[in-house]
């Protein structure tokens, strides 16, 4: 029962591909899953969406959407009717050809990090060798479509944003790549299965995490923030700064193209989320053994929702940075934490088991944290700031 | 020869020869990109997942970033007024092309018997690449990762200085 529960949709799957003959087999189960991930994440978005209203409009004293539906829960729906019935228009001097297909390009990188993304037990598209790396290379196409976003609407808000919007995405993909490095370095392998299957293991109970090491730890702070600077969320989303750019590189779009950026955006935060989940916080496997009975799909969308609410936390918590405290924080303070986050992580594995390794490793990183921390500080002016252009 | 091997290809041909031929800087850099997907695509096809990621990754995602920053910043995403698709130095250009192609052609047709005559496909997973890179190739690794690593903090240090003149 446990087992069935389990495996759910895998059984289902088999099921309904059982209705055709052998040789159409293999094609109509992968365009089954193909079907499910396109449709699955965009209801996901809708909840996340009415999430973020209501969750901000709570951490801000005011309601949020609460006109459609009871308690507002009908909000997605009607935003959906009202982008796609909405006009479409572009500007007059923009590039049509490359303002169409910016939308297209950012929807289909970010869906395409999904094929390879263990959502529960045997439930993954793609089991390849390399999949973490095809994740990142599916994730580095987006940057292209921001900017092509950006440069097509002829705005220069909209080349500001996406010029903002490219340089981050790019300082921050560095330390985002270097803090995933440690788990390959630990598991042996790129293949995020193997990653989950090496995670998914209990002592006393407990789960064998990799965010419950000293050099997981690290790895996982580094990568939040990263992840948070790599989807533009706040407090680092100056890409589409209201006050300053009106809404970045999709300020000319309008209709469902604005709802596709949407869309995008979200879904990027979700295929991140997953990522994370997957390296740092297990995968699908349970938080404690004694869980294992809960099915392990649920797991998964439970940490990934859980991360989105972290993400809506933060944006309703801090205020957004200026563009060169971001670029100071990733390369003089992230990027060292990861590199040396690099080395701890190797000294883990040759130190070998016992107590040693966990007070080496610890003070490394808690000193490394300590100390640049406090240059950073020092050297750091605060005060008001001088303008270089504009005095 | 498959189906999915033409229109591959066609895309990357195509993509290829409209960087050339487009007038719009920006446009060229966008369609030099689409060649660089296409050839990541064609080393999936013969089964080189690393290299084809690797070529996505750093290609699509780095070096097409790097040639759209550097037309942005010196302005060269204006569409010249010339109409002309040679420019008046083209038997430099054509001469420098045919070197160019020499070369490699030369090389390629130096190595060993360039029609391999083996029927199975070599098996190479992700894990035997890192195996080699850390055990036959780690001195060609090291020295490439010695000669980034000064590159970054070269970048570093070329960044650092504007500031420090900035305050004096």
């Amino acid at each position: 029962m446990i087992e069935k529960a389990d495996q759910i949709f895998v059984l289902l799957l088999h099921w309904l591909v059982g209705f055709l003959p052998a040789s159409w087999q293999h094609v109509a189960s992968t365009i089954l899953c193909v079907a499910t991930i396109v449709l699955l994440y965009p209801a996901l978005f809708a909840i996340a969406v009415l999430l973020e209203r209501k969750g901000l409009g709570r951490m801000q004293n005011r309601y949020g959407p609460n006109r459609v539906g009871p308690f507002g829960i009908l909000q997605p729906v009607a935003d959906g009717i009202k982008s796609l019935t909405k006009e479409d228009i572009v500007p007059f001097r923009a590039d049509a050809l490359v303002h169409f297909i910016a939308p297209l390009v950012l929807v289909v990188a970010v869906f395409m990090g999904f094929a390879v993304m263990p959502m529960g037990r045997n439930m993954v598209l793609v089991d390849m060798d390399a999949s973490l790396l095809f994740f990142f290379a599916m994730g580095a196409s987006t940057e292209l479509s921001v900017f092509m976003a950006g440069w097509s609407s002829r705005n220069k808000y909209s080349l500001l944003g996406a010029m903002r919007a490219v340089a981050q995405m790019i300082s921050y993909e560095v330390p985002l790549l270097l803090s995933s490095v440690v788990i390959v370095m630990m598991t042996g392998s790129l293949s995020l299965v193997k990653m989950v299957e090496a995670q998914n293991q209990y002592t006393w109970g407990l789960p064998h995490w990799y965010v419950f090491t000293p050099w997981g730890l690290a790895g996982f702070v580094m990568f939040v923030i990263a992840s948070m600077a790599e989807t533009n969320r706040s407090p680092f989303d100056l890409p589409e700064g209201e006050s300053e750019i009106v809404a970045g590189y999709f300020t000319e779009y309008s209709g469902f193209k604005f709802a596709l950026f949407f869309l995008g955006e979200y879904v990027g935060m979700f295929g991140i989320a997953g990522l994370g989940t997957t390296l740092f916080l297990g995968g699908w496997s349970a938080p404690l053994a004694a869980l294992s009975v809960v099915p392990s799909w649920i797991w998964f969308f439970g940490k990934v929702m859980l991360w989105i609410c972290f993400f809506i936390w933060v944006r309703g918590t801090l205020p957004r940075l200026r563009q060169d405290q971001l670029m100071n924080f990733a390369w003089k303070f992230v990027l060292p934490m990861t590199l040396v986050n690099l080395v701890v992580a190797a000294l883990w594995r040759f130190m070998g088991e016992g107590l040693l390794r966990w007070i080496v490793c610890t003070a490394i990183v808690v000193v490394a944290y300590a100390a640049m921390g406090r240059v950073e500080m020092r050297r750091e002016r605060l005060g008001p700031r001088s303008y270089r252009y504009a005095e | 020869m498959s189906f999915v091997f033409y229109v591959v290809a066609a895309l990357t041909l195509a993509g290829a020869l409209s960087a050339v031929l487009l007038k719009n800087l920006v446009h060229c850099a966008l369609a030099v990109s689409i060649a660089f997907a296409g050839l990541a695509l064609f080393f999936l096809q013969l089964d080189a997942e690393f290299v084809g990621f690797a070529q996505f990754l750093v290609y699509v995602g780095a070096v097409a970033i790097l040639v759209v920053f550097a037309i942005l910043l010196t302005r060269g995403s204006e569409t010249p007024k010339k109409t002309e698709i040679f420019s008046r130095t083209w038997l430099t250009g054509l001469a420098v092309a045919g070197a160019i192609f020499a070369v490699p052609a030369w090389a390629v047709l130096q190595a060993a018997p360039w029609m391999i005559h083996t029927t199975e496909k070599p098996a190479v997973t992700v894990q035997e690449i890192g195996n080699a890179l850390m055990g036959r190739y780690v001195l060609p690794l090291e020295i490439v990762a010695l000669l980034l690593t000064a590159a970054l903090i070269g970048a570093v240090i070329v960044a650092m200085h504007e500031k420090e003149g900035r305050n004096s």
